[in-house]
């Protein structure tokens, strides 16, 4: 049994560490904050310009000004501060961030990522992905291991446009999970009843022991 | 003291629009956008606009509008995926992009207003956006160079601002807001509410009033992109 969106985030909830500065990306990477296990305390920065994410608004909480950076509606905590987009980057790129957890369109085996364009097709824009990689001390990535179409997105070299380079440490996909390490990806867990041969029908990029 | 204030957008704008002109705005989606100002630049007709601003707004909010009567010739963003026609003018080559990561633009908008020409950044190395930027090597780690925005014009959103110009953001409206401000020739700033001098505290401006020309009172309708709501 693959994991599904929900049981990938829960397992990607597992590496936050407690009391550290975390960023959640767009999409399932969001869905982590429903995981946070018991006594782990984090606080959740938003690109956008707040550190103290809360959870989403009742309907008499709703307030325009208050967005996460999918630009849903979001709420304050006591801890919460605000800040121009400069300083929110500062803390990024400036490696003040323990963690972000993003989503992709491609990995590939050195940790190269492509997550923001496909040429001619979408064209959506990289946001704060490219400065996330690029700063934060550790990227793990949250996708399906393979496309709609079927084809890996665990790759070798990647074919999109890039994020970044040697930039993602740990892969969590619906087959399992890899490590970035010297040679190509290490298998540190399988999702229930996966086997390793359905994994490296499913994977072109190097696994290693 | 300089008078300030104006009674409008239009008449805010009065004499600071030309075609072809670059023009740096501050919000982040939806939130926070100087809502006024776009639609009286819609208005004069100017034309040939290269703004620089992290989104395009929606179809029909926003800097969508400029999009949808074809007053841009170049997009300057890091994320435009909410806008459908704005894809559609990049696909068939009407409209030019350049994407900027989300922290670069942020930095080349703060750099600009601080006199800074250009700054180094690990952003973005080896990939498309470094093509053709100089490179340099910091403690063994390659960094990009990337140019600090000085825009023709600045439009930005606040929420209180006073007769003399400064200004104070809510909440996380605030975003690339006090950014644009500084990196306008001019700026204009619309805010939700105008109060008197001496009324904000003077510890708790985000942005001092020598950055803003010029400052009127808006209505907004700061229309929500996502409505995410959980049960009480």
């Amino acid at each position: 049994m693959s994991w599904d969106r929900n049981q990938m985030a829960a397992r990607a909830a597992q590496e936050l560490e407690d009391g550290t500065y975390v960023n959640l990306g767009i999409g399932i990477p969001t869905l982590v904050s429903n995981y946070i296990p018991e006594g782990v305390d984090v606080t959740l920065q938003s690109e956008n310009g707040m550190l103290g994410m809360g959870p989403f608004p009742t309907e008499d909480e709703i307030d325009a000004d208050l967005i996460n950076a999918g630009k849903q509606t979001i709420t304050e905590l006591d801890r919460t501060s605000y800040f121009d987009s400069a300083e929110s980057f500062a803390m990024i790129r400036g490696g003040h961030i323990a963690l972000s957890i993003l989503g992709a369109m491609e990995v590939s085996e050195e940790g190269d990522l492509a997550n923001w364009m496909i040429p001619g097709k979408l064209v959506k824009g990289m946001g704060g992905a490219m400065d996330l990689v690029a700063g934060v001390k550790r990227v793990v990535i949250i996708m399906d291991h393979a496309n709609k179409a079927g084809e890996t997105k665990v790759l070798k070299k990647c074919t999109l446009p890039l994020t970044g380079i040697k930039v993602v440490d740990r892969i969590i996909t619906n087959l399992g999970v890899f490590d970035v390490v010297e040679g190509g990806l290490k298998v540190v867990e399988l999702a229930p009843e996966i086997t390793m041969e359905e994994v490296r029908a499913m994977t072109e990029a190097t696994l290693v022991e | 003291m300089a008078n300030k204030v104006y009674s409008g957008a239009a008449e805010a704008l009065e004499g600071l629009l030309f075609d072809g002109m670059t023009i740096a705005a501050g919000g982040f989606g939806l939130c926070g956008i100087p809502e006024n100002l776009i639609t009286a630049i819609r208005d004069s007709g100017v034309k040939d606009l290269t703004i620089y601003s992290n989104n395009a707004g929606v179809d029909d909010f926003g800097l969508g509008v400029l999009l949808q009567t074809k007053q841009v010739k170049k997009m300057v963003s890091s994320y435009v995926g909410e806008n459908a026609e704005f894809m559609r003018q990049y696909l068939s080559g009407e409209l030019e992009l350049e994407f900027n990561p989300q922290g670069t633009l942020a930095e080349r908008m703060r750099a600009g207003g601080a006199g800074i020409p250009g700054f180094y950044t690990k952003t973005g190395v080896g990939t498309l956006i470094a093509e053709g930027k100089e490179e340099k090597v910091f403690d063994g780690e390659r960094y990009v160079l990337e140019r600090g925005i000085v825009a023709d014009l600045a439009i930005v959103k606040a929420w209180k601002g006073d007769n003399h110009g400064n200004l104070v953001y809510r909440k996380t409206s605030r975003n690339f807001n006090p950014l644009a401000a500084t990196c306008g020739k001019v700026t204009v700033a619309e805010v939700e509410e105008m109060v008197e001098v001496g009324s904000l505290d003077p510890d708790n401006i985000h942005t001092p009033s020598v950055y803003v020309q010029r400052v009127l009172k808006g209505e907004h309708e700061k229309r929500i992109e996502k409505r995410t709501i959980r049960e009480a």
